[in-house]
């Protein structure tokens, strides 16, 4: 295949990146903005010091446009990214079609950037946190998504290797094994934060996290299988070419020329 | 476009990977340019600060919180 493809299928990634990011954006909004408002609330009813009158950004703008710049290049980014792991991975991983490969990067990639991360830093409200480690929590969090990258692209090199051996169903077990062990002992070395006030709601805090969840699950399920028809509709043959067997391997040949 | 020599008898078409000499133009370029939009959105003005000011930081406050970052 030459670049022409791979520009073809990054476009794709960063467009299914976009339409992702819009149903997000709508979970963001429903789900998420009055839990955000509610800690909004409650933080400015223990400190009065937090600006008051003068803010830079009106609460309007933070919850509509601004909410949505944040999720759409976020969005937009994420696609981009999974797009040219998925120019790597397609016919690499194993024998997988277009549509397959890329429900389970997008799968995959929910799991290892946010779940796992988000199981050692999970998401905080607004009044939740405090300022002065900010700086730790955040290298903290980027190291955490960073390691579960790392270590998931190392689980599936280690379950290629043992494939032969072990047969694919009981390598892919035995990779995720390591994988989760490795995991864990991060999660057990790595340290923690409690910053969550005494008087904070914890149902409050349990639907804020559980919105951001439902948030980044609805963003990469939608990526996954948009970005998956897509793929499969550039790189597999037309629908009128169903009935002969030739069809997939003449369509796929002449779009990898 | 269509090339009729493909042999009807193959089950599951292997799919021909992308070379690597492909991918990699597209992989640098627009890899660091995904990583910086990310950082605009997920850490400008929280740990470090390219910008100064909190304009940036305010605009994407509600996104940051609710797609996990850690925002303040």
């Amino acid at each position: 295949m030459n670049s022409i493809s791979v520009r073809a299928l990054l476009v794709r990634g960063m467009l299914a990146g976009l339409v992702a990011g819009a149903l997000a954006l709508a979970v963001a909004y429903f789900l998420g903005e009055s839990r955000v408002d509610a800690a909004i609330a409650l933080e400015e009813a223990h400190s009065h010091d937090h600006g008051g009158g003068e803010e830079l950004v009106s609460r309007t703008m933070q919850s509509t446009a601004g909410l949505a710049t944040g999720v759409l290049v976020f969005g937009v980014a994420i696609g981009g990214i999974a797009a040219l792991v998925f120019c790597y991975a397609l016919g690499r991983i194993g024998r997988f079609g277009p549509r397959a490969t890329a429900a389970l990067i997008a799968f995959g990639a929910l799991l290892t950037v946010y779940v796992v991360p988000f199981l050692k830093y999970p998401a905080n409200p607004p009044a939740v946190g405090n300022p002065d480690t900010i700086g730790q929590r955040t290298t903290l969090f980027f190291l955490m998504v960073a390691l579960s990258v790392l270590l998931a692209v190392a689980a599936v090199i280690f379950g290629k290797r043992l494939a032969p051996r072990l047969g694919n169903w009981n390598a892919s077990i035995a990779a995720s094994a390591a994988y989760v062990l490795v995991i864990g002992l991060a999660y057990a070395f790595l340290p923690s934060f409690n910053e969550v006030g005494k008087d904070f709601p914890a149902s409050l805090l349990w639907e804020f996290r559980l919105a951001t969840l439902a948030v980044q699950a609805t963003l990469w399920t939608t990526f996954g299988l948009v970005f998956g028809y897509l793929t499969e509709r550039l790189l597999v043959p037309k629908t009128g070419a169903v009935t002969s067997g030739g069809g997939t391997t003449s369509h796929a040949a002449a779009a990898a020329s | 476009m269509a090339q009729t020599a493909a042999p009807a008898s193959v089950a599951t078409p292997a799919v021909t990977p992308i070379s690597l000499k492909a991918i990699a133009p597209w992989a640098v370029f627009f890899g660091i340019l995904m990583l910086v939009l990310l950082y605009f959105v997920g850490a400008e003005q929280g740990a470090t600060a390219v910008i100064s000011g909190e304009g940036v930081h305010e605009w994407v406050h509600d996104g940051r919180h609710l797609l996990g970052f850690p925002c303040h």
